[in-house]
């Protein structure tokens, strides 16, 4: 090791000391810095367990048991979920298809224009939200139909998954090993064969990442969807409408289980990817490693 | 069909959903609110186009104040979360071991909730009867009868909070990145720490600090669910007004005027750091095929 072999004068022990204390000074605000990011959702996670007294959940009072036993016990709550589940569901399948066979033909081949495609794609991430969502609604109103509602809705959340889907699963294409598609080639496999057995199974962690971030966006968009959404009512429209009238623990609870399902589902695919690397010898080294 | 045009056409064929609906749903809607941002009119008489081009003018002298605050705003709110994110991505990048990942998880846990929760949460802690508030006033920072909530702390400290893990991410990204051994390098020339760190760690991860104050500026300067929930009308931005304009008052020219002064003031900022930065780290597209 090179560390054994550096020569470098010792310091003096008060510049030692000074530099520990950097250290620690550096991690305790690291520490300070993620407690700042996990606060506001701990609040979330205890305040479902409130009793509140009024219609507000915003002030502490005794520890219950009450909204979880009967989490869509306000009414209009459990047919907003619903929807915002169904949405998130169709939105994630199509945008996934979509993005990933936008993202091969990118990575994959060489044609004319690829440049301009890729800033293309990346304008809507670009763009504020309330820009999409009120273009999208211009579109609706001028056109007549579809009219407002699910359809437009879903519309609207497969336009900005895609963009995410796309720039994910391309960061995985890049570091793809093209020789194993020519060695099945070279094996007498079809084009689609190819595809299939090959290159699929091995973009397949990216394409799951990618539905993965889409679902989660779609589940939690309001701006884009409070545009577009004309009677229909979603879990983050209901929590808007609810907001000025009153803020019942049930919402609370219904986020700390989409909170704690999202939580579940990523430490299930990290875990799975994990097993999947381990296994397969034949995987090429991911970027950096 | 020969085998060379059919292969020359697969691409094309790959990217022709995907960029099809982008164009139908993402370029045409931009086309026709650009139409809308010039016609005249009311909601009960009905609009006509007159290529009114003084609506762009008009909204910018209306607005002026809402669009001003709310560049001030995300501009606060892009520098504090580069104070309180690079320290963080720098401890899990370089110190984070095998917590590296659960590490990670927490930076990316407050997506798991929904955006208005987190919102609502934040109305939960800075509210009057919360705790941060008795101990700011137990200290004397605010006074006796001071409030936190509906003012421009809040907002800028919820804008903040929302658009944090954008700023790690990249930044963590671009530190991961750095081989080890430019800083070992640095420290065998008798670098001290701080040159080492100014010399050699930040110039390679400005790649991560352009492209996460870019991912929290961008959609922080659009943002108006902070204002609302944690402000009051004074504290309200460019996206109040365009929501309030076409949403309640239905008001589609104006607020088709100001939704593209906002993308174009948006765009012009992602080109100057385009220039400064290189599209490739921009656009994430380098080490594709050449």
């Amino acid at each position: 090791m090179s560390a054994s072999l550096r020569v470098r004068p010792s310091r003096p022990p008060r510049a030692r000391r000074a530099r520990r204390a950097l250290d620690w000074l550096l991690n305790a605000y690291a520490g300070l810095a993620l407690l700042y990011l996990l606060i506001p959702i701990l609040v979330i996670l205890v305040f479902s367990f409130n009793n509140p007294q009024g219609r507000f959940n915003f002030i502490w009072q005794e520890f219950s048991l009450d909204a979880w036993k009967d989490p869509f016990g306000v009414p209009g709550i459990g047919d907003a979920l619903l929807t915002s589940l169904e949405i998130a569901v169709l939105a994630t399948l199509v945008a996934t298809i979509l993005g990933t066979l936008t993202a091969l033909a990118l990575v994959r081949y060489e044609f004319s224009g690829r440049a301009p495609i890729n800033f293309f794609i990346f304008i809507p991430l670009a763009s504020p939200e309330v820009v999409l969502g009120a273009a999208l609604l211009s579109l609706f109103l001028n056109a007549g139909t579809p009219a407002l509602g699910f359809a437009t809705i879903l519309i609207a959340h497969i336009m900005f998954c895609l963009s995410f889907v796309v720039i994910t699963v391309r960061s995985r294409l890049i570091g793809f090993d093209r020789s194993l598609e020519e060695a099945a080639q070279d094996l007498g496999a079809t084009p689609w064969e190819t595809f299939r057995l090959v290159t699929l199974p091995l973009i397949m962690p990216g394409v799951v990442s990618a539905a993965l971030l889409a679902f989660a966006l779609s589940i939690d968009d309001f701006v884009i969807t409070f545009f577009n959404s004309g009677s229909t009512i979603t879990f983050p429209v209901f929590i808007w409408g609810a907001v000025r009238v009153a803020v019942p623990p049930q919402i609370y609870v219904i986020g700390s289980m989409i909170f704690l399902f999202t939580l579940a589902m990523m430490l299930l695919t990290v875990w799975q990817q994990r097993r999947a690397e381990r296994m397969a010898a034949v995987l090429p080294e991911p970027e950096g490693a | 069909m020969p085998a060379r045009l059919k292969k020359a056409g697969l691409p094309y064929l790959l990217l022709l959903p995907g960029l099809g609906f982008l164009a139908v749903f993402f370029l045409v809607p931009l086309v026709i609110m650009w139409i809308e941002s010039l016609k005249t009119g009311t909601i009960d008489t009905g609009f006509t186009l007159t290529w009114e081009f003084s609506n762009y003018t008009d909204a910018l002298s209306d607005y002026n104040e809402q669009f001003l605050r709310s560049f001030e705003y995300a501009g606060l709110a892009t520098l504090f979360a580069l104070l309180i994110g690079y320290p963080l991505a720098y401890v899990i990048a370089f110190r984070g071991g095998r917590w590296r990942n659960a590490l990670l998880l927490a930076v990316i846990v407050p997506f798991f909730v929904t955006y208005l929760l987190r919102t609502i949460s934040w109305e939960t802690i800075l509210s009057d009867d919360g705790l941060v508030l008795d101990v700011l006033r137990g200290i004397g920072i605010v006074s006796e009868n001071g409030r936190l909530l509906d003012t421009t702390v809040s907002v800028v400290a919820g804008i903040t909070y929302n658009y944090l893990p954008f700023m790690i991410l990249p930044l963590y990204a671009s530190l991961e990145r750095i081989d080890g051994r430019l800083l070992e390098a640095g420290y065998d020339l008798y670098g001290r720490r701080r040159d080492v760190f100014l010399r050699v760690t930040l110039p390679l991860s400005m790649p991560g600090v352009v492209a996460g104050t870019l991912l929290t500026f961008i959609p922080a300067a659009g943002d108006f669910i902070n204002a609302e929930l944690l402000g009051t009308p004074r504290q309200y931005m460019i996206g109040n007004v365009i929501q309030s304009r076409y949403l309640e008052v239905a008001d589609y020219p104006t607020a088709a005027a100001l939704s593209f002064l906002l993308m174009a003031f948006m765009l012009i900022i992602v080109l100057i750091w385009a220039r400064i930065a290189g599209t490739e780290a921009l656009l994430g597209t380098e080490g594709e095929r050449r």
